[in-house]
């Protein structure tokens, strides 16, 4: 078994009003930006799983990401896959 | 006859509707949040608050609750459930009534007392209303209706929009931007209905008007259409939902 470290990064869908966003691109004449637009705020997650592969790994990630950490109806996902610690590393790293 | 109220971790408005309850005339019940078992209950409220924090999203994490297994077996098996404001939230989420509830458009939290009509004076929720705008509070962050256009079109086609935030003059305040809509929601929804029409959920807080001494109680007449349907249904001997096209349709996947 090892551990595997992904990001998931959630962004309200395409469309969905998204009041954060808003917010920000009302803020940015303050800052003097006037160069940015469709500013869009979303959340993000970060989490070890330990399982037998990265695919088996992904496949937990994924249910959790679609259940838990977005909603469909107004959410996308993107899953990003950060470090691997297989066991052979682990092995060079006795007493650990 | 009894009728439960769930209590998650960080539930605040459990007590009024265990109150409004009393009011009605039933026996109120605690239901605690880590029990499957709702007990002998002939119907279930899930009230406002901030369950689990209102962490990811209101709602979601409440949704995985061992309470929610028995909230959604009783619901399949006709049993009435409304869910209030957070509690709106938790269904919305477990997909047992349809939508979502976004941050609402000011992004702020909206504390205040809003009008809203019955789009329907024939359903389990509405039943005891008498039709004129129901002036009762809002305290919420995350209102704002959500549901796709064919989704929306297909809610007000089948009735199962229950409520719509009213201007003054008694019409939909279905600009988003307009006072009278308090968060943004869509189409003007404070409250929709699952398509057998046995679980609803709505924003605003009818168990905090339920008295004369709170100012109105205005709010009763949504407290005594569920005891009137609990009442009922317990009577027939607990029927079934109607099975309906749509059923399939609002559950979320995985459940």
């Amino acid at each position: 078994m090892s551990d595997f470290r992904f990001a998931v990064n959630v962004l309200p869908k395409p469309g969905i009003l998204d009041p954060q966003g808003r917010a920000v691109e009302l803020s940015l004449p303050h800052l003097n930006v006037t160069s940015v637009s469709n500013v869009r705020v979303g959340r993000r997650a970060e989490l070890t799983v330990r399982a037998g592969s990265e695919a088996e790994a992904r496949v937990v990630v994924d249910g959790l990401a679609r259940e838990l950490l977005s909603n469909p109806l107004i959410e996308t996902y993107e899953i990003e896959f950060l470090e691997g610690t297989s066991s052979a590393v682990s092995a060079e790293a006795p007493g650990q | 006859m009894r009728v439960g109220v769930v209590t998650f971790p960080g539930s605040n408005s459990d007590v009024d509707a265990l109150n409004a309850l009393a009011v009605a005339g039933v026996e109120p019940v605690t239901l605690w949040h880590e029990s499957p078992d709702l007990g002998a209950v002939s119907a279930v409220i899930l009230p406002g608050g901030f369950a689990y924090g209102d962490y990811i999203r209101a709602g979601v994490i409440a949704r995985f609750s061992p309470v929610m297994r028995g909230v959604t077996e009783f619901a399949a098996a006709g049993g009435h459930v409304l869910g209030i404001c957070n509690g709106f939230q938790v269904l919305a989420e477990s997909g047992l009534v349809p939508g979502a509830l976004l941050r609402n458009r000011s992004l702020r939290f909206a504390c205040r007392i809003v009008a809203i009509k019955p789009e329907r004076l024939d359903s389990p929720f509405t039943r005891a209303a008498n039709g004129a705008p129901i002036h009762i509070p809002i305290a919420h962050g995350e209102g704002c209706y959500y549901a796709d256009e064919a989704t929306l079109d297909e809610l007000e086609r089948d009735g199962q929009v229950l409520f719509c935030y009213v201007r003054d003059d008694g019409t939909p305040a279905f600009d988003p931007d307009e006072p009278a809509n308090p968060n943004g929601s869509l189409r003007a929804i404070a409250g929709v209905c699952n398509a057998a029409g046995n679980v609803a959920g709505l924003m605003p807080h009818p168990e905090r008007m339920s008295e004369r001494i709170l100012g109105t109680d205005d709010g009763m007449q949504l407290i005594r259409s569920l005891v009137e349907s609990a009442n009922e249904w317990e009577a027939a001997g607990r029927p079934a939902p109607e099975a309906t096209k749509n059923a399939a349709a609002n559950a979320r996947g995985g459940q």
